[in-house]
């Protein structure tokens, strides 16, 4: 992972794609969110979703843990090339998380990360704060999913 | 725990039967360590949703769940409480979400709603927009999660004409 000063507005990571299916939609909602177009077909197509529909918070979920990955990738990449890692802290929230269509069993979704902006913490000088749109996208190219989360970057320490 | 009340003959919630104000309290959802590790191996596999030790060391200060976890649970106490039996149609997302402090293994969790507001909805005649203000605190009465999100749920006229 990248530290603070590495991080630009505008920087874009592509995170990977995951494929909703009826089995991962099924188990989720059960757990989570059993509302009857998150668990059944017949009750999914009878909805304004028209198909089993996957849980916002599943969706949500996913991108979360291709973010993972994704940190994990560049702490590798770091790793290799013998430089010190960053680890990022918690986050404080998001906002403007909007489901704009569908997550249907079968569906692809395509996940990006792009940094909306950065400042510096007022009360915990070793860190910023970076604000990111996670994005999600369907295999027709439609947003279906997006939100604006924080998270708390180390700082370089100063030499 | 409060039971909010419907004025349906169905039993259905329907959008007329919400009015701003707190709606109730709910819990509360004891939440296990096995739990907390199950999720983040599957969502969010960062030291300190899944290892003690490692999560010793971050900013949290111990084992936390997951802020997805947190807020899936949200969903599913919001279920419990009333949305099992309303004419629900989703949510269009989450105007703003705070994770305000760490969801640690064998809290006891505790959901607060209010409705901030109702509105039908211009361009669908069937539903309405019932913005909630959901808040999950710990059984010390600490804040863990806040979050404001519109639900669609019918309207009373659509609700009925399904039968």
């Amino acid at each position: 992972m990248r530290f603070f000063e590495d991080l630009q507005v505008g920087t874009r990571s592509d995170l990977g794609s995951f494929t909703f299916t009826a089995d991962n939609i099924k188990v989720f909602a059960r757990q989570f969110d059993p509302q009857a177009f998150h668990l059944d077909e017949e009750a999914g197509r009878a909805s304004p979703f028209g198909g089993l529909a996957a849980s916002g918070w599943h969706v949500g979920s996913v991108c979360m843990r291709m973010l993972v990955d994704q940190a994990r990738r560049e702490a590798e990449e770091a790793r290799r090339r013998g430089e010190e890692i960053a680890a990022w802290g918690p986050s404080p929230g998001f906002r403007d998380l909007k489901w704009l269509k569908p997550v249907l069993a079968g569906d692809t979704i395509h996940f990006a990360s792009e940094v909306v902006s950065l400042r510096e913490s007022a009360s915990r000088p070793e860190w910023g704060i970076l604000e990111a749109r996670n994005t999600g996208t369907n295999q027709r190219g439609e947003l279906v999913y997006s939100m604006v989360a924080s998270a708390f970057v180390p700082r370089r320490k100063r030499a | 725990m409060t039971a909010p009340a419907t004025n349906s003959p169905s039993g259905t919630l329907v959008f007329e039967d919400f009015a701003p104000g707190h709606y109730g309290t709910f819990g509360p959802r004891h939440v296990s360590r096995e739990e907390i590790v199950a999720f983040a191996a599957e969502f969010d596999p960062q030291p300190m949703h899944l290892d003690e030790e490692a999560a010793k060391h971050s900013m949290l200060g111990g084992l936390s769940g997951s802020g997805w976890h947190l807020g899936s649970l949200t969903m599913r106490m919001m279920f419990d409480a009333f949305l099992h039996r309303a004419a629900s149609l989703g949510s269009p997302g989450v105007e703003t979400l705070r994770w305000m402090a760490p969801l640690r293994p064998g809290d006891d969790i505790t959901l607060d709603l209010d409705v901030l507001d109702c509105r039908a909805s211009r361009s669908r005649p069937e539903m309405g927009f019932v913005k909630l203000k959901a808040r999950v605190s710990n059984a010390a009465g600490t804040t863990l999660l806040e979050l404001v999100s519109p639900l669609m749920i019918k309207r009373r006229s659509a609700a009925a004409a399904e039968g």
